[in-house]
């Protein structure tokens, strides 16, 4: 058994708790030991990644109970790619939380980054589908309590909405597990595979809504048009470090809707036949159009990058909504792409809050206008698909797939069209704000008297306020990891190539998943961890209200 | 040199200019020079073998996946677009860098250029056509950061953003027609593209290609209707008109024509939209520029009719059309650019570029003059300069052109353009350097230096050298580059005397009717004026303008913030969905009967449904609905216990305590009313789709009920092995801290976030104005007179050390029996609670030592630990393992790391229930202030002082 499987959930669920219990009041200590986590956590993803990438599949069985009796942890290519994904961006927007000190701007926050991080690993992770759950809603109310922090109303109340929404989506992911486990009896989902597919065709209706219900559940994660509503504004009024990790959430959506429907709901799966076919493409290509139309049509930074998000992850679910291997190579490699550029657009957008507020308009030059037009520049071109980042490459990839798809004319032209309109929608953001700035009349602050010298500093020379150079730091790294993922851009698409081939034969998942599904109970199994004392067997006193328990499970 | 440097020189020079500018400009544009240079010697290394004819291949895959190659090849048309974007690139440099001036960002500037001739070259060496679109977008993109290099210039940002928009826009539908070419070609290279001609012109998708890619060129080329973004473009410093609107940009769509004109054309739909575009364009172009008082508009205008030139010969689809097009490529180059330079030149020296203030410069600024007469007069089409001879070839071309089959459109409308193009370039002449010298010019205009006309005075030797010598100075380069164009051997008579040719008398015609538009100027320029002509920039900004607003418009009204909205949207799209997907599907028989309905259960049920509704009736009273709350929640307690699920409601009843507590609390600082927000239809509407999805979960369940699991469920593996390989009776217990131990591990993660979320939020509420409004609010109802009663105060003491013994019995017999470190939690809390309840929040948070984060993070911490103890013996994380204990006196029992793991689960029930309590209680808290008595009626008390929390 590999305990490092386990190790990106255990790790940050440690450093939680440690800061929460003895470095409450260091925030020093604090971003010590987030980052030095955060770092840890990528050099295990690197590992992981390391493992998997010759397509073995491994397994973590908790508590020693095999699956599909006891939760299981799985790696595979797919999820061990997210896992990288995740942590080399928990890193960076780590080091522009701390850069920026966002992380001073409110209570704990790092402790609920280390949360928020272990609950999107094991998401990735996990084989059971209730344990998602589970996962799911650590994601979620940690992710409220970033989204929270640093407080003000209009923060306030976009967390309410946020959060009543998600909760809406708690819900109704418990009733289709419900359902899911009334018909199938099992929540693991490789065993799920198993019993869905083996269901009689005639009788698909319970399972069908089950498994519709849940894939509304990950649609909302996903932000798929129309369960995107809660996420605008939520983006939009989040810290910057906590909006450019949600990038990755909105990919936890279409990483459980692209694990749970090829594995369990497969294409091929009869029981579940025309379920998602006829309205999740048109629903994904409505969401690309409703990003790009925000897109232009904000008035605000942040608002825009959350549209840019949208578009992003629209894109994204046509490819996953076309559901064959090669789309579902091209949406893994754009969801990669997409999470970092929307991370970066979001860090993006601080910057030029902090400097001037957010309005789409001219102000003054701020402070570092050229290097952070540059990354804007930079970070646009790569969200709206311009070459040659990996944005164009991924749209490419997306196009390519459909092509052979009946409804093509319409992927086509919806991602082309809105891919303008994007386009529009940054020139226009970028001009009004970098450009026009310039064109300001400037007499009032050239009328300004110099800084006067006072006090007994006048022989020194001036120290100039210097400006922070992390969150720049952060920021290049991030876009940095899109030019890496362009000119790596033919191993990058081997590899997702692999895993959508993983996915679409699921077998070797399942069997590895099942293997141990025989294994028969021993208590020697269990009692090696021992207190030195003698072990009984079933000794009858210990027995003795078996009664209760048997007559209570029914 | 390989043709990946020299494709890749530009981009690496793009590093320096705009490092280097603190070294100084001349360090600046030296950088951009060498680099450009560098690019051009190794380009002109390939000479020979290129004119000889063979083409140069490199390659690399880059996305194979996708058959996207960063192949390159150069051959005769590559090697002549290349040569003319590093020439006249390396000119403009030189150019560039006197006429900036010293408060312009030249590194930029220079940064800019050089990222914008590296795309350009990338264009025209790629040898995959899915590589020319990475390069394609690039130029859009680098051209609109030297368009609006300008950025304190509207025109500047405006131009830039309409090059972008309209190039942007032909450069993604150009994206769907490679797709398609790439698709019935089987492949993206172009040397093989053009080898399967009569797959591509016989496939269904050639017109939908076709027109795509024609997008593509024309948007880039300024092609009619696409022309308006070129004179926009011209708020750009000149040297960059000078550059993108001779040389480079604009030839990208002309390139692209002739890179796939040997698979592209010849099919009558080539011939009808290309050459049409490019007729409607030359003569629209020719007829506006004579009318642009600007230089550079009419410069514009001027290159947009010669562009529709070019693309009206490459449309003709024959070898000699194509050999006119190349050659006029070449020659346009070279006067437009010089042209440009010119009008630089004037603009820069006489501070105007309006031809309404011009005139009589011809003794101020005689090198100007003569450069600018030479190019201008090639423009017009005069022997023997170079734009004669390829104008020749163009007329004698169209004179044997039918459009429909008539024989006079296309030669008329040639002639009639030419004679416009004849015109215009003698106004450049006429009335800019012509005329007697006036004495109102904004600044007094003299010869530039040297370093400012040498690029133009170069470039117009070229021109009369081609015209009087052009067999030996670009017969070659033409033979090569329209050999490619026609996948042929062509042999150009390139020569300035055809003999006495329909062509001849066309031209002869163009150019005095050229002199005479001109001499009408004037009259025909106030027609011009009278007559309504659409403003392209106007359509354009009110077209953007408008799709802005209603992107606004419905952006806001979409996402109108309202959560009433959001959430219909989303149970109606659930329940459509829902409703959709069990119709799609058939359902089976009933496998269960149903059962009879008992007394008590009925009774339960009768008094769910009335609380219930009672709640739907009275919500917006928030005291009753609380306790209508906690009706519901006793009665799903004794529900579950009623199914035999003690667990279940032992759980459920503390939470309902806990939870009806906090919700207590949290109440007394909100209005206790809920006000009516929504009118009637909307609640009526609400109330319908609420009453839907009920129906529709009822249903579900109500199927679910009847039915069996399809195959043995996994429960009864846990029901066999709980005693076995768990070691507890109590299977419930058992699943929650071991068989799926980490899922408990998650939820007490997921609480103890809870209470530090509202920890935070408390904080973050207190730190603003809101604090002093709570401190200072009026109770909007009458408050308890004595708010600590000494009778309550005594018997919660009391109660404390009982409800902590529960808890701990709880706890212990959690394993195999009812119980456990979650309920046994949640009764610890409620201990705790009365304290706080009874005694005051100061009274209690003195004696509370233990800091309740301490608390949760110790609890999670602990089951971790648990976890991972299990590592050292080598199990996976959370395995347990337990063991019998017989210590005398006692009896023998049983240790298992469960009860450590269900230990942390207590302690973070615990502290996650108290933290938030804690918190919520801060909001009436006065910190500073603390209870000095917690019994208010202590008769022992000696002072009378009130107690400030009465206050």
């Amino acid at each position: 058994m590999n305990h490092l499987l386990i190790a990106p959930i255990v790790l940050p669920a440690l450093v939680a708790p440690f800061i929460i219990m003895t470095l409450r009041y260091h925030i020093d200590l604090q971003r010590i030991f987030s980052v030095a986590s955060t770092v840890l956590l990528v050099a295990i993803a690197l590992v992981l990644a390391v493992q998997a990438a010759d397509g073995t599949v491994q397994i973590y069985e908790l508590g020693d109970w095999q699956a599909p009796f006891g939760i299981v942890l799985v790696l595979d290519r797919l999820s061990a790619m997210m896992v990288l994904l995740t942590t080399l961006l928990a890193l960076a927007v780590n080091l522009y939380a701390v850069g920026s000190k966002w992380d001073e701007r409110g209570h704990n926050f790092h402790a609920l980054y280390q949360f928020q991080l272990m609950g999107i690993l094991g998401a990735f992770l996990t084989g059971d589908a209730f344990n998602l759950f589970v996962f799911f809603e650590v994601l979620l109310i940690a992710s409220y309590g970033l989204m929270i922090h640093g407080g003000g109303t209009r923060r306030f109340q976009a967390g309410v909405q946020y959060v009543v929404y998600n909760l809406l989506g708690s819900t109704l992911f418990l009733f289709a597990l419900g359902t899911i486990y009334a018909v199938t009896g099992t929540l693991n989902m490789a065993d799920l595979a198993v019993q869905v597919a083996a269901l009689p065709a005639e009788d698909s209706a319970l399972i069908r809504v089950g498994a519709v219900m849940l894939l509304l559940v990950f649609a909302i994660k996903a932000s798929l048009l129309p369960l995107h509503f809660w996420l605008p504004a939520s983006y939009a009024h989040a810290p910057a470090p906590v909006a450019a990790l949600f990038a990755i959430m909105t990919k936890v959506g279409a990483y459980a809707i692209l694990r749970m429907y090829t594995l369990v709901f497969g294409p091929d799966v009869a029981v579940v036949e025309g379920l998602v076919g006829d309205w999740l493409l048109p629903a994904a290509l409505l969401t690309v159009a409703v990003g790009a139309i925000g897109v232009l049509g904000s008035k605000e930074i942040g608002r825009l990058m959350s549209f840019g998000a949208i578009t992003s992850v629209g894109t994204l679910l046509t490819a996953i909504a076309l559901f064959t291997p090669e789309a579902a190579a091209a949406a893994l490699y754009y969801s990669v792409h997409s999470t970092l550029a929307a991370a970066a657009l979001f860090l993006i957008a601080d910057m030029v809050r902090e400097r001037q507020g957010g309005a789409i308009a001219a102000h003054p030059v701020m402070a570092q206008s050229g290097l952070i037009s540059v990354l804007f520049f930079v970070a646009a071109i790569a969200t709206a698909g311009m070459p040659p980042l990996s944005g164009f490459l991924g749209k490419l990839l997306i196009l390519d797939a459909a092509r052979d798809d009946p409804h093509a004319v319409w992927v086509w032209g919806v991602i082309l069209v809105s891919s303008l309109i994007t386009i529009m929608g940054f020139a226009r953001a970028g001009t009004l704000i970098f450009w026009k700035s310039h064109g300001l009349d400037t007499s009032d602050t050239l009328a300004e008297p110099e800084i006067e010298v006072t006090g007994a500093d006048q022989d020194a020379a001036p120290v100039p306020a210097r400006p922070a150079a992390l969150p720049f730091v952060a920021t290049f790294a991030l876009l940095a990891g899109l030019v890496a993922l362009t000119v790596f851009a033919g191993p990058m698409t081997r590899y997702t190539a692999a895993t959508a081939q993983d996915l679409f034969a699921p077998g070797a998942y399942i069997d590895t998943v099942l293997a141990n599904r025989d294994r028969p109970v021993t208590e020697s199994d269990h009692e090696s961890a021992g207190y030195g004392t003698a072990a009984h067997g079933d000794g009858s006193g210990h027995g003795a209200d078996d009664a209760t328990t048997t007559e209570e499970s029914h | 040199m390989s043709l990946f440097l020299i494709a890749a020189l530009p981009f690496l020079g793009a590093l320096f200019p705009a490092l280097l500018i603190r070294a100084g400009r001349n360090a600046s544009a030296s950088s951009a020079a060498l680099a450009s240079g560098l690019a051009f010697v190794g380009l002109m290394l390939h000479a020979p073998a290129i004119l000889r004819g063979e083409t140069v291949q490199v390659g690399i895959d880059w996305l194979p996946v996708l058959g996207l190659h960063a192949n390159f090849f150069l051959d005769g048309l590559g090697f002549l677009f290349a040569t003319m974007i590093l020439g006249i690139g390396l000119l403009i440099i030189l150019y560039a860098r006197f006429y900036l001036s010293r408060q312009d960002p030249m590194g930029q500037f220079y940064t800019y250029l050089l990222l914008f001739q590296g795309a350009m070259v990338g264009i025209v060496l790629s040898d995959n056509i899915l590589l020319l679109l990475v390069f394609w977008e690039l130029t859009s993109l680098s051209s609109f950061l030297l368009i609006g290099y300008w950025k304190h210039l509207p025109e500047g940002r405006q131009g830039a953003r309409m090059a972008l928009t309209v190039t942007g826009m032909g450069g993604l539908a150009m994206i769907g027609g490679m797709l398609i070419l790439g698709n019935i070609a089987g492949s993206y290279d172009i040397s093989v593209i053009l080898q399967h001609k009569d797959a591509i012109q016989s496939s269904d998708l050639y017109l939908p290609a076709l027109i795509l890619i024609l997008i593509g060129a024309f948007t880039k080329s300024a092609q009619f209707p696409f022309h308006f973004w070129l004179p926009h473009a011209m708020a750009a410093p000149t040297p960059v008109s000078a550059y993108l609107h001779s040389a480079t940009m604009v030839k990208a769509g002309l390139f692209l024509m002739a890179r796939l004109w040997p698979v592209l054309a010849g099919t009558p739909e080539w011939f009808y939209i290309v050459t049409t575009t490019g007729l409607i364009t030359m003569v629209i172009g020719a007829v506006i520029a004579l009318f642009k008082d600007d230089l550079k508009a009419l410069l514009a205008f001027s290159t947009v009719s010669h562009l529709g030139l070019i693309t009206m010969l490459l449309g003709f689809g024959t070898k000699a059309a194509a050999i006119g097009a190349v050659f006029h490529i070449i020659n346009h180059a070279t006067f437009k650019a010089a042209l440009f330079m010119t009008a630089g030149i004037v603009d820069h020296e006489a501070h105007t570029r309006d031809i309404k203030r011009l005139g009589g410069l011809r003794h101020l600024m005689p090198v100007t003059f003569v450069i600018a007469t030479v190019a201008a007069l090639s423009m017009a089409g005069i022997p023997p300069l170079n734009g004669f001879l390829s104008k020749e070839m163009m007329l004698e071309e169209a004179s044997h052109t039918y459009w429909l089959q008539n024989p006079y459109v296309v030669p008329a409308l040639a002639c009639f353009a030419a004679a416009f193009s004849a015109a215009y370039s003698f106004r450049y002449i006429a009335h800019v350097f012509l005329g007697p010298k006036r004495d109102d010019y904004p600044a007094k205009p003299h010869d530039p230096g040297f370093g400012m006309w040498a690029s133009p005075a170069l470039l117009v030797t070229l021109v009369v050298l081609i015209g009087l010598f052009s067999a030996k100075m670009v017969g070659p380069l033409v033979d090569a580059a329209a050999g490619a164009v026609t996948q042929s051997h062509p042999h150009a008579h390139l020569k300035l005397w055809h003999g006495v040719t329909p062509a001849l008398y066309m031209s002869g015609i163009a150019v005095g009717g050229g002199v005479l538009l001109l001499a009408l100027h004037a009259g025909l320029e106030r027609i011009w004026t009278a007559l309504p002509r659409p403003e392209a920039k106007v359509i354009f900004d009110r077209l953007t303008g408008a799709l802005t607003e209603r992107s606004a418009a419905i952006t806001a009204r979409l996402h109108d913030g309202s959560l009433t909205r959001y959430a219909l949207i989303m149970v109606t799209f659930t329940l459509v969905i829902s409703l959709f997907a069990y119709g799609t599907g058939t359902i089976g028989a009933p496998t269960r009967d149903l059962q009879d309905v008992g007394l008590l259960p009925l009774v339960g049920w009768i008094c769910l449904i009335v609380a219930t509704a009672c709640i739907v009736l009275f919500h917006r009273q928030r005291f009753i609905a609380l306790i209508l709350i906690g009706i519901i929640g006793l009665i799903v307690s004794l529900a579950f216990n009623f199914l035999s699920a003690p667990d279940l409601a032992l759980t459920q009843i503390s939470v309902e305590v806990v939870t009806i507590i906090l919700m207590l609390l949290a109440l007394n600082f909100l209005p206790k009313q809920t006000p009516a927000e929504s009118p009637v239809p909307a609640r009526m509407r609400d109330g319908a789709i609420s009453i839907l999805c009920g129906l529709g979960v009822g249903g579900l369940i109500y199927a679910l009920m009847l039915r069996d699991f399809a195959v043995p469920s996994i429960s009864e593996f846990h029901l066999a092995n709980a005693y076995k390989g768990g070691g507890g009776t109590n299977v419930v217990n058992v699943i929650l801290v071991d068989f799926r131990g980490f899922d408990t591990f998650g939820e007490i993660i997921v609480l103890g976030i809870a209470a530090l979320v509202i920890f935070a939020l408390t904080e973050a509420v207190l730190s603003t104005r809101v604090r002093a409004y709570l401190l200072n609010r009026e109770p909007d109802m009458p408050q308890a007179g004595d708010s600590h009663p000494g009778l309550m105060v005594v018997v919660t003491r009391m109660m404390m050390p009982v409800a902590l013994m529960v808890a701990a019995y709880i706890f212990f017999r959690g394993h195999n029996l009812p119980g456990g470190g979650f309920i046994a939690g949640l009764i610890a809390a409620i201990a705790v609670i009365m304290q706080y309840m009874a005694s005051g929040f100061g009274w209690a948070t003195e004696r509370q030592r233990i800091p309740y984060h301490g608390i949760i993070g110790s609890g999670v911490l602990i089951a971790a630990a648990t976890g991972l103890g299990a590592w050292f013996s080598g199990q996976p994380f959370l395995t347990s393992a337990f063991g019998y204990v017989h210590l005398p006196p006692l009896e023998e029992f049983e240790l298992a790391t469960a009860a450590l793991f269900d230990l942390g689960v207590f302690l973070a029930v615990v502290g996650a229930v108290m933290l938030a309590l804690e918190s919520l209680s801060r909001f009436a808290w006065q910190p500073g202030i603390p209870t000095e008595h917690a019994m208010d009626i202590n008769p022992a008390r000696d002072t009378a002082a009130q107690d400030p929390k009465e206050a």
